[in-house]
C-alpha cells in the first residue's frame, strides 16, 4: 500500500484559490471595476446617507424655492444642487433617496431570489406533471408586461414602497425560476447525484446540499443585474406614483413630483435622474463583469 | 464457498417511450431475464458493446431503479424498493467519469463522509473525520488531500476518491460501471491494482462493468456477455477466453487488439448494425448479424442453458474450436 501511495504523481502546483481567481477575471473587465466603485459609493452613500447630508431631506427653506445649483446663478453653496419647489435640499434629498434605492434592491432580489430558488429547485426535481403546472405559470406572469403586471398588483395591494417592492419581486421571480430550472436540469443527470442517491441522500439533501451550490453562478449573475431592475422599476413605480409617496425622496418620486419644473428649473428633474441612470450603468457593468468571471466557458485561459 | 452475495434471478427492465405527442407508448427492453450469482471476494465481469443494457443492469443493483421484474437479493436478503434505504449500506457504486462523480463544490473529507453522515446518523463528528482519514491511506491518498477540492486532483486520484466513498459504508458489494476506462493506461493499472488489493482484504465482491476484454481478463473470476439487454454467455474467466461457444463472444474477443503484430489474427467482422432495443429481432436477438443463423434462430429465442459454461444459442461453437487470434 505504501508503494502505491508513492507511485501518485505529485498533484499540480496547487490552484489559486477561488476569490483570487474570481478576482483575477473580474478585474480584466475594466468596465466591471469601474462599476464594481461606483456601486461601492453608493453603498457607502446609501449608509452614511443622515452622516454626510447637509440638511434634513424634508425640511422646507420657504425663502429658498426653486433655487439652482451653486455654479449657476442664484445658487449658493448651502444648497449644492439648488432646491425644489418647496424649499428642500436636493442633494440631501439624493443622499437618502440612495437609501430607498438599495433598500428596495436588496429586498426585492432576495425576495425574488430567494422564492424563486426554491420553486426552480422544486420544478427541477417533481414529477413532470408538477414541473408542467409550475413552469406554465411562470411563463404567463412572464407572459405580461412586467412594469403593467407590477402597477396592477400595486392598484390592488395599495401603493406604498412596501407593496410595490412585492410587486416587483413577483415580477421578477419567474426569471430566477426558469434558470434555477435549467440548471437542476443539467446537475442532476451527473454523476455525483446519483452516487449521493446511492448513498442514501433524501430528496431535500439532493436539492439543497448536493445540487444548489453547483447552480449557483447563473444566479449571482441574475441577482446583480435584476437588483438595477428593481431599482428602476421601483423608481418607474414612484413616477407614476403608485410606490413611495410624497414626501418620501425617492428618486422616481421625485421625478414625478417634479414633471412640472422641467421647463423651468431643470436641476430638479436632471438630479434625480442621473442618479438612476449612474446606479443602474455601474450596476449592469458590475453584472456583466461577474458573468465573464464566474461563467468558465468564457474565460480564456 | 459461502453464501451467495449477490443473485439475481430473471432481472428484466423495460423502460416506456412516448412517441410523438400522438403516438402509443414503445417499450425500450433494456434488460431481458438476466440471472446471476456471486459470491464475496470474487468479482464477475459484464461485457458487450454500449445499449447492451450493462449500465441499466448497474442502475438496478444499486438500488436506483426498481426493475420490471425479477428478483433480486443481496448478502440473502430479498430487495424490494421499500427496503432500499436499510440495504443502502450493502452496495455501493464507482462510475466511469472521475470528473463527474464528485461534487465540485464539496471538499474530499465532506465527500467521504457524506453517506455516514446519511446513514449512520449517530455518528460523532470527530468519529466520521477518523473514518474519512483512514479511508484516504487505504485507497493511497495522503491526509493533507482531506481538504482540498476534487478540481485539484488528477483522473487517477479522483478514481481513489470515488472508491474510498464506495467503501465508506463497508458494503459487501461494489458495482464498478467501467471504474478505469476513462483513464490513462498507466493509471488504470494503478487503480486496478488498488481494487484488487481491496478485494482481498475486505473480501469484497465486485461487479465490474466494462467493454474492455483485456483488462476483464486481468480481474475477472466470472464473465456474462451481454448483447442487447440478454444475456448470450456466463462462465469462468478461463473457459470464456479457451473457447467461447457464443458466436457474438467470439466476434467481440476478435475484435481486441493484440499486442503481437506477428501473430495472425483472424478478425470476424460483424454485418450490419446493432437493432434497436425498441425493436429486438425476434428468436435470437444476435440472429440478424449471426453467420451461423438458421431458420430457428429467426423464430425462436434460445435460452441461456444450464451448464457452467452457460450459452444462448442453438448451435454453439465446438468446444475446442481454436481461440481466435
Amino acid at each position: 500500500m505504501t508503494e502505491l501511495t508513492q507511485d501518485i504523481p505529485e498533484i499540480t502546483p496547487e490552484r489559486p484559490g477561488r476569490l483570487r481567481e474570481f478576482w483575477y477575471y473580474f478585474r480584466e473587465n475594466r468596465g466591471a471595476v469601474f462599476g464594481l466603485w461606483v456601486f461601492a459609493a453608493f453603498l457607502l452613500i446609501a449608509i452614511f446617507a443622515p452622516l454626510i447630508a447637509p440638511h434634513d431631506p424634508s425640511a422646507q427653506y420657504r425663502e429658498h424655492l426653486l433655487q439652482p445649483p451653486f455654479w449657476q446663478d442664484g445658487g449658493t453653496l448651502t444648497f449644492a444642487l439648488g432646491t425644489d419647489a418647496v424649499g428642500r435640499d436636493m442633494l440631501s434629498r439624493l443622499l437618502h433617496g440612495a437609501r430607498y434605492s438599495f433598500f428596495v434592491g436588496l429586498v426585492v432580489v432576495v425576495v425574488a431570489a430567494g422564492g424563486g430558488i426554491t420553486v426552480g429547485l422544486l420544478s427541477g426535481f417533481a414529477p413532470r406533471w408538477l414541473d408542467t403546472i409550475i413552469m406554465r405559470v411562470m411563463d404567463v406572469i412572464l407572459a405580461f408586461p412586467s412594469l403593467l403586471l407590477a402597477l396592477v398588483l400595486v392598484a390592488i395591494l395599495g401603493p406604498t414602497l412596501l407593496n410595490a417592492m412585492i410587486a416587483i419581486a413577483i415580477v421578477l421571480q419567474p426569471h430566477y425560476v426558469r434558470l434555477t430550472r435549467a440548471s437542476v436540469l443539467a446537475e442532476r443527470s451527473k454523476d455525483y447525484v446519483t452516487s449521493a442517491r446511492v448513498a442514501g441522500a433524501r430528496l431535500p439533501r439532493l436539492m439543497f446540499v448536493t445540487v444548489l451550490p453547483n447552480c449557483l453562478a447563473p444566479i449571482i449573475v441574475q441577482a446583480a443585474l435584476s437588483f438595477s431592475t428593481a431599482i428602476l422599476d421601483a423608481a418607474a413605480l414612484g413616477f407614476l406614483g403608485m410606490g413611495a409617496q410624497p414626501p418620501t425622496p425617492e428618486w422616481g418620486t421625485m421625478l414625478a413630483e417634479a414633471r412640472e419644473f422641467i421647463l423651468r428649473a431643470w436641476w430638479v428633474v436632471t438630479f434625480p435622474g442621473l442618479a438612476i441612470l449612474i446606479t443602474v450603468l455601474s450596476i449592469n457593468l458590475m453584472g456583466d463583469g461577474l458573468r465573464d468571471a464566474l461563467d468558465p466557458k468564457l474565460r480564456r485561459s | 464457498m459461502s453464501a451467495p452475495v449477490l443473485v439475481a434471478e430473471g432481472l428484466t427492465k423495460h423502460y416506456p417511450v412516448k412517441s410523438g405527442l400522438f403516438g402509443g407508448t414503445q417499450l425500450v427492453r433494456a434488460l431481458n431475464d438476466v440471472s446471476f450469482t456471486l459470491t464475496a471476494g470474487r468479482t464477475l465481469a459484464v461485457v458487450g458493446e454500449s445499449g447492451c443494457g450493462k449500465s441499466t443492469l448497474a442502475r438496478m443493483l444499486t438500488m436506483i431503479e426498481a426493475p420490471t421484474a425479477g428478483r433480486l437479493s443481496i448478502g440473502g436478503e430479498e430487495v424490494t424498493p421499500d427496503r432500499w434505504s436499510e440495504m443502502r449500506n450493502k452496495v455501493q457504486i464507482v462510475f466511469q467519469d472521475p470528473y463527474g462523480s464528485l461534487n465540485p463544490r464539496h471538499r474530499v473529507g465532506a465527500i467521504l463522509e457524506e453517506p455516514l453522515k446519511i446513514n449512520r446518523p449517530d455518528m460523532s463528528a470527530d468519529e466520521r473525520t477518523a473514518r474519512a482519514r483512514e479511508m484516504l491511506a487505504q485507497v493511497g491518498l495522503r491526509p493533507e488531500h482531506y481538504d482540498r477540492y476534487p478540481h485539484m486532483f488528477s483522473g487517477g486520484q479522483r478514481q481513489r476518491i470515488a472508491v474510498g466513498r464506495a467503501l465508506m459504508l463497508d458494503p459487501k458489494l461494489l458495482v464498478l460501471d467501467e471504474p478505469v476506462s476513462a483513464l490513462d493506461l498507466s493509471i488504470q493499472s494503478q487503480i486496478l491494482n488498488l481494487l484488487l488489493d481491496l478485494q482481498e482484504r475486505l473480501g469484497l465482491a465486485y461487479v465490474f462493468i466494462s467493454h474492455d476484454l483485456s483488462v476483464v481478463r486481468h480481474v475477472a473470476d466470472e464473465v456474462i456477455v451481454m448483447y442487447l439487454g440478454h444475456s448470450v454467455e456466463y462462465a469462468s474467466k478461463e473457459a470464456l477466453f479457451d473457447a467461447q461457444r457464443h458466436p457474438y463472444t467470439k466476434a467481440l474477443l476478435s475484435a481486441t487488439p493484440r499486442a503481437d503484430p506477428g501473430q495472425h489474427s483472424q478478425r470476424i467482422r460483424l454485418s450490419g448494425e446493432l437493432p434497436s432495443p425498441l425493436n429486438i429481432p425476434a428468436g435470437c436477438p444476435f440472429s440478424p448479424r449471426c453467420w451461423l443463423a438458421q431458420d430457428r434462430c429467426r423464430t425462436e429465442r434460445p435460452h441461456l442453458s444450464d451448464e457452467s459454461h452457460a450459452h444462448a444459442c442453438f448451435f454453439p461453437l465446438e468446444a475446442e474450436a481454436p481461440v481466435s487470434a
